[in-house]
């Protein structure tokens, strides 16, 4: 198929849109303590899955708990007579109260997932993560910038920290659960994201090269237009993927698969709506720049030129 | 003539992709089942374990060392298969018992954080678990009684050769003051009597117990005691069985749908090139599997998703080289030309693209840890085998398929006769 779109000419529309879902997004982030919905994973905590053999409603849980003081626990059901029980950091001793208080008032249970994470592991999660996110952006930058040129680099990871803010954003917005899956999601999304973007910028370079009489921005809309039945196949084919993982995959999954998912459609977006017209505009933005710099240089110039001849 | 050279093109095309379909269930299954897999996949433990410093002490190698001995003799008291115990950082251990049908109490022997003291009667420490190294239980070879042998280090040994000393002077046999009781985390668990004095190092804990398994258990506890520092469970996960194999079923249903829909969508999409792409797919899937088993890589959930995503980004190259290919048959390239050209022009995309991902798989391999890393060895890998599929087997297979002229026919590559040059049609 041959497409004809102008993508570059309306991008005030395309960023206002990417803002009015970071914008909430970032809202909800200041608005919430925690800032997202922090898992066990980041938090510190225990996670007790249960299944029993007989009837058992959440509230019967929710009242052994508070017996022992865990009143304030997350308690979801999970299927049939199971719960997922998320409590504070609990040690082993206080575990097997737990265990013990729900076997001995609700009767015989089978204890399918049992976990602790300390609230120093979650720490150490998130600083780590943030920190190799910083040095993969650097990285990347000197990449792009070796084999393309600066401007690009600095589109392509302004237009993968849209999708990761987008991604967090829902998350923030509708307090889904961030566990550690979120973090290799969001990694994955960065890799997609850029690669999605180099592919576009691949062939702007290669129409630069051959240019026709044209503008920048119709050159850059002929790039997009050439690359989009790829950038529209790949994402589906990632979607398909995806929707087999968050569909058929369980629960353990399905917050990777969801985080993925939103990022791979904004990874396709930002690179069509946001990469490639953020590049247009930093170089006009440095042409003009250029431009003013070599105006005033010329007039001095010329000033001390007149100078000498007097 | 030439359609003799089509109908050998022909069989030589069939061969080759029977080849690829037979080497694809051949190998797949053996492949998956010698696939080591993770614990959220058969149930079973990890613990991650960290020795504390204290005021008095801070942790060196040499606890870590010790540790990681005591925590190996725990785990071979619960007769588990493959257990891997292993260093991370200066403080922390690793423990995964990978299969162990009952976790719980995987998790009480390991994570006994055991502290083993000997007071006297009055409560003073008078020797601790780091001074103590050995305890065994034995049948005394007379009584036929069981028994617990004590070994004490060269601390150990003088330490205890002194208060023995001064209670035996101090006390009259039977006198309740003359007793050693051993504490493990403040629980009492035996208080025997000092019948004399014990300068060897040497001790016996003798009578009072009723079985030899009592003993047994007496002494791993007391061995277990003897932890150099203190330890801390500081992340426990134990899946149980069922669930383990709930997962594994549910992922392996994702999967096979994922794949299949996959395979469709590129059949549906680029026709001839699609089943190509299809077929380079199950070398793909191979080599992925093979090289993850060759590293002793181990399966995890995170993974399985991890590498179907691999998958839908592996097809991506195919796709690039697709479009441009019917780009090129549009400018009204003959077949032949078309793909060399389509490869030789959606080379540096996928180089350039895959690159950047590359590297940040790179920085999360040398920053990350766990499943992190894992995550990022599977994510190049993923990369490394995608791109090697599609240049070298997608090639040749195209060009196997054009050696058919039954093949020839543009529609079969998706593009239609009107959206080529008037003047390139019909040469193709």
């Amino acid at each position: 198929m041959n497409f004809n779109f102008d993508f570059v000419g309306r991008r005030k529309w395309w960023y206002a849109l990417s803002l009015l879902i970071i914008i909430p997004g970032l809202i909800a982030m200041a608005l919430h303590r925690p800032v997202l919905n922090f898992g066990i994973d980041f938090t510190g905590g225990n996670i007790i899955q249960v299944q029993f053999q007989q009837p058992v409603t959440a509230g019967q849980v929710r009242e052994v708990l508070g017996g022992l003081d865990l009143g304030n626990s997350s308690i979801q059901a999970a299927g049939n007579n199971e719960f997922l029980i998320r409590t504070t950091e609990l040690n082993e001793e206080q575990t097997d109260q737990v265990i013990g208080a729900l076997r001995d008032k609700l009767g015989q249970l089978d204890l399918k997932r049992n976990e602790k994470v300390g609230a120093t592991i979650g720490r150490e999660l998130t600083i780590k993560g943030i920190e190799a996110m910083a040095i993969a952006w650097v990285l990347m930058i000197i990449y792009i910038t070796i084999r393309f040129e600066f401007l690009s680099g600095l589109a392509a990871i302004l237009a993968l920290i849209h999708d990761v803010l987008v991604t967090i954003g829902f998350f923030a917005i509708f307090r889904w659960e961030v566990d550690s899956t979120f973090v290799a999601a969001i990694l994955t999304i960065i890799g997609y994201s850029i690669n999605d973007t180099i592919v576009i910028f691949d062939r702007i370079r290669e129409n630069l090269r051959l240019r026709k009489k044209e503008t920048i921005e119709e050159l850059v809309n002929r790039s997009i237009n050439q690359s989009l039945t790829r950038s529209i196949n790949t994402v589906l084919t990632v979607i398909i993927a995806l929707l087999a993982l968050m569909l058929l995959g369980g629960e353990t999954t399905r917050t990777f698969a969801l985080a993925m998912l939103i990022g791979t459609i904004s990874g396709a977006y930002s690179s069509i709506f946001t990469a490639s017209p953020l590049w247009i505009d930093f170089r006009n933005l440095s042409r003009e720049h250029h431009r003013q710099a070599a105006a005033t240089k010329a007039a001095t110039k010329a000033k001390t030129r007149k100078v000498t001849s007097n | 003539m030439a359609g003799g050279k089509g109908a050998g093109g022909f069989f030589k095309l069939v061969v080759v992709m029977i080849a690829i379909l037979a080497l694809g269930i051949g190998a797949f299954q053996p492949l998956m089942r010698a696939m080591k897999l993770g614990l959220d996949l058969r149930g079973g433990v990890y613990i991650l374990a960290q020795a504390q410093s204290t005021p008095e002490h801070a942790v060196t190698n040499e606890d870590m060392v010790a540790l990681e001995r005591v925590m190996r003799d725990r785990v071979d008291q619960l007769g588990i298969a493959e257990p891997v115990i292993q260093r991370e950082g200066s403080d922390r251990l690793i423990i995964q018992l990978a299969g162990y049908d009952n976790p719980e109490e995987a998790v009480k022997m390991i994570g006994k954080t055991a502290q083993l003291e000997f007071r006297t009667s009055d409560g003073q420490v008078v020797v601790s678990g780091k001074d103590l190294k050995d305890a065994k239980a034995v049948i005394d070879q007379q009584t036929r009684e069981p028994e617990i042998t004590l070994k004490f280090n060269a601390e150990g040994t003088k330490k205890f050769a002194e208060i023995t000393q001064k209670l035996v002077s101090s006390y009259s046999r039977g006198d309740p003051r003359r007793h050693i009781a051993i504490y493990l985390d403040n629980q009492l668990l035996t208080n025997p009597h000092v019948d004399e004095a014990i300068p060897s190092g040497e001790a016996v804990i003798r009578g009072g117990f009723a079985s030899f398994q009592e003993a047994a258990n007496l002494a791993a506890l007391l061995r277990g005691g003897a932890l150099p520092v203190p330890v801390q469970i500081i992340e426990r996960r134990a899946v149980g069985p069922t669930l383990g194999a709930d997962s594994l079923a549910k992922s392996k249903t994702a999967i096979i749908a994922g794949l299949v829909l996959i395979a469709l969508f590129m059949l549906v999409v680029y026709r001839l090139p699609g089943l190509v792409a299809d077929f380079s797919l199950i070398i793909y899937g191979l080599i992925v599997l093979g090289v993850l088993w060759a590293l002793k890589a181990t399966l995890t959930l995170p993974g399985i998703a991890g590498l179907l995503l691999s998958v839908g980004m592996a097809v991506d190259a195919n796709v690039i080289i697709y479009e441009r290919l019917k780009e090129e048959l549009r400018n009204g390239k003959t077949l032949r030309a078309a793909i060399d050209a389509g490869f030789k022009q959606a080379f540096t995309t996928i180089f350039d693209s895959n690159a950047t991902t590359v590297l940040a798989a790179l920085v999360l391999y040398f920053l990350g840890s766990g499943t992190v890393r894992g995550f990022a060895i599977t994510l190049s890998l993923g990369i490394a085998a995608s791109m090697f599929t599609a240049i070298t087997l997608t090639r040749f297979l195209l060009h196997l398929v054009i050696g058919v002229p039954a093949f020839h026919k543009l529609w079969l590559y998706g593009v239609k006769e009107e959206q080529i040059p008037v003047a390139a049609r019909g040469e193709i």
